[in-house]
């Protein structure tokens, strides 16, 4: 095995052909089965080896385009399978967002946040609100439910409205630092929730309890988004903005400063770097990818209450984020796909299993230890178990490596501009 | 001239007086040395004038602009940089990046210019490398550049702070205690470079030492503290033969003969 690893590192042709190989065969075992979980599981992992892969950057993109958005939706569209796959896939995307957007705040600004979820019912109630007839209550103008076609300015909307709240939050909250940021922000969250739950009077503006039923589905030139086949590539499109979005920012000078915060605020601030004002953006730009799926969420569910955004909501976020490796983007995204597909697949799985052998009389299995009951429970033992043997998460993060031959080029016209004597005089290391 | 004006300078921490009423003016271009034995005041000085604390009375002003209630990124932004004397460096960081934060403040790249990568955040980010590629040649880290700066040996750390607070191209360099923890050899290659670099770069150095070898071979102004009073200032020669100094090092025993 040790070999064969060796000889297939550094041989790119071997590799693609690997790949290719395995997409097929996963496609095609996908393509005939009926509604196999495993075979979808599969062709999802063909993306973690794309990642693994030595291909140039470009066209590891590009492949990973022709999976999402021709080979995955092609091969599951047979079965009977093919929307709650679709399904599956649209709620991973929707929880990688968050997981980046949460990523930044605290694998890269490094401020632990605990309420995150409630970003996320922001952007579901801004959409909510308006594309139901809800809004009539209050507003003295307007004609409710706005149609379908709003849903696009509304994600926009969405993330603008996440990001003030973001900052609206941070202004007080950033005040305390560590574990009283925790506590905080998870009360956040809560009070979130329960304001959602409450603002039914005097003027009922979330309706409450009872939620916002048929919110009004996405609609351009007369194309209606209805079900979860057509949802997944609006989740995608909005996927790519927010991965390249992440990455752009964390090799920026807005990321530097996020890092140089999280490791030393005071070091931080001798550099000039604003402190209140680092940590808001990145509680705004994390919020702003909720708030953006969460316009998405409401959309697709045509319903929106506040049993949607519980604290266990934000642990999961969070665990997502723990689990994939803090700070490291493509550990985020797997962190986020593992968790939910634990969530949606292979919980209920299991359960349905054990339940039919409990039906069959094979064993006798308590209700009440289902696995889909115990997610606490799941996410608990996760937590510990990375936090002793593996804190960096399933793929750490990686700093950049920067090309020394071109430096060395660029550097000499600075020694010119600012330095007379010979810089190799100094030390010696 | 004066760069850096120090009047009735106080702080208190509880009933403890950390620095009191201490009045201290350096010159621009100087080399100059505060000194004085353990919890003189000696941190918190440098604390003060960098806005870490805010003090209890008194001024301190840069040029001629007072740094009193500003906050420590804008008194960097005001051209005073320092280093800490227990080292404060972005651990998970690479050591690129380390100086690269110390340009944050030269940087124009908004919000929106990241987002779309345009020409001018690029060729910036680009620039920016450079810039501290060569303060890491300056001292010495070049090839280390891509390494994490916790994995650095401690003299490198202490270099990469140095150069991390160049790259803000401060007016004013504050070092505190940049020889501790360095083998003879490493102290007497930062006696050459502080001299060096007040030489190069148009900058003024202040520095905690505790190595006096180094103190006296280095700097033209020495200001000493004692339970945070000034005892004494002056030239090497005058400090080394201050019966009020050699007291507070070694005890009253030392001057007086029993
Ligand atoms: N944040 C603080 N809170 C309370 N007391 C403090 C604080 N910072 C410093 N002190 C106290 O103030 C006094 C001066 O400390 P300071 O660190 O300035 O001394 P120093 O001259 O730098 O000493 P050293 O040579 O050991 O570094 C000490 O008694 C110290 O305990
Ligand atoms: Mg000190």
């Amino acid at each position: 095995m040790h070999k064969l690893t060796n000889k297939l590192k550094g041989n790119k042709l071997a590799q693609i052909i690997l790949l290719v190989l395995y997409v097929l065969v996963t496609s095609l075992s996908l393509y005939l089965a009926q509604a196999s979980v495993t075979a979808f599981l599969l062709m999802l992992f063909s993306l973690l080896i794309l990642y693994y892969t030595e291909l140039p950057d470009r066209l590891k993109w590009v492949i990973a385009g022709v999976v999402l958005i021709g080979v995955i939706p092609f091969v599951s569209s047979t079965g009977p399978g093919y929307q709650s796959y679709m399904e599956v896939a649209t709620v991973v995307g929707i929880y990688v967002a968050m997981a980046l957007g949460l990523n930044i705040v605290v694998g890269l600004a490094g401020l632990l946040d605990l309420g995150f979820v409630a970003f996320f019912a922001i952007g579901a109630y801004t959409y909510g609100i308006f594309a139901t007839g809800q809004a009539a209550n209050f507003m003295p103008f307007g004609n409710f439910p706005l149609s379908g076609e709003s849903f696009w300015i509304f994600i926009l909307i969405g993330c603008f409205v996440a990001a003030l709240f973001g900052v609206l939050l941070g202004i007080p909250v950033l005040r305390v630092k560590g574990d009283y940021l925790a506590i905080v922000t998870l009360g956040f969250g809560e009070i979130i929730r329960i304001v959602f739950n409450n603002l039914d009077k005097p003027v009922n503006i979330t309706n409450g309890a009872m939620g916002l039923a048929s919110v009004k589905p996405p609609e351009i030139f007369g194309y209606q988004f209805v079900y979860p086949n057509q949802f997944y590539f609006i989740v995608l499109g909005i996927l790519l903005f927010v991965i390249l979005a992440v990455r752009r920012f964390e090799y920026s000078k807005i990321g530097r400063s996020w890092k140089a915060v999280r490791e030393n605020e005071i070091a931080a601030q001798s550099m000039g770097i604003h402190l209140v004002r680092t940590k808001l953006l990145a509680f705004a730009i994390g919020a702003s990818f909720s708030g953006m799926m969460g316009v998405v969420f409401a959309a697709k569910q045509t319903f929106v209450d506040p049993t949607s955004f519980t604290l266990l909501e934000s642990i999961t976020i969070l665990v997502m984020v723990i689990l994939g490796g803090m700070g490291s983007v493509p550990g985020v995204i797997l962190g986020a796909a593992v968790i939910t597909i634990l969530n949606l697949q292979v919980l209920t799985e299991v359960t349905n299993y054990l339940n039919q052998l409990s039906l069959d009389g094979v064993i006798s299995f308590p209700e009440a230890l289902a696995p889909a009951k115990m997610q606490r429970f799941i996410f608990g033992a996760i937590l510990i178990i990375f936090a002793i043997y593996r804190p960096q998460g399933l793929i750490p993060a990686k700093n950049p490596v920067f090309d020394e031959e071109s430096l060395k080029e660029g550097s000499k016209k600075h020694r010119k501009e600012q330095i007379t004597v010979e810089p190799d005089k100094g030390f010696q290391a | 001239m004066s760069i850096l004006t120090v009047s009735n300078l106080t702080k208190q921490f509880g009933g403890l007086v950390a620095v009191n009423s201490v009045d201290i003016t350096v010159e621009k271009g100087s080399i100059t040395a505060v000194i004085g034995p353990n919890g003189a005041g000696k941190t918190t000085f440098f604390n003060l004038i960098t806005g870490v604390y805010q003090p209890d009375n008194g001024n301190v002003q840069l040029g001629s602009t007072s740094l009193i209630g500003k906050k420590p990124h804008d008194i960097a932004r005001q051209g005073i940089a320092r280093t800490f004397q227990n080292i404060r460096l972005f651990s998970n960081v690479t050591v690129l990046e380390n100086v690269m934060t110390g340009l944050h403040k030269q940087l124009k790249a908004g919000l929106v210019g990241t987002l779309f990568q345009t020409k001018t955040v690029r060729e910036e980010e680009k620039r920016a490398q450079e810039e501290a590629y060569h303060w890491l040649e300056y001292v010495g880290l070049a090839k280390h550049l891509n390494e994490d700066a916790k994995n650095l040996s401690y003299g490198a750390q202490r270099r990469l702070e140095i150069a991390r607070a160049l790259a803000t191209k401060p007016k004013l360099l504050l070092l505190d205690e940049p020889a501790a923890g360095m083998n003879p050899r490493e102290t007497r290659e930062l006696t050459e470079f502080i001299h060096r670099m007040r030489e190069d770069l148009d900058v003024t150095i202040v520095l905690i030492e505790h190595d006096m070898k180094l103190v006296m071979e280095i700097s033209e102004q020495i200001f000493v503290l004692d339970h945070g009073v000034k005892i004494a200032e002056g030239k090497p020669a005058e400090i080394r033969n201050n019966v009020k100094v050699i007291e507070a090092y070694l005890g009253k025993s030392a001057v007086t003969p029993a």
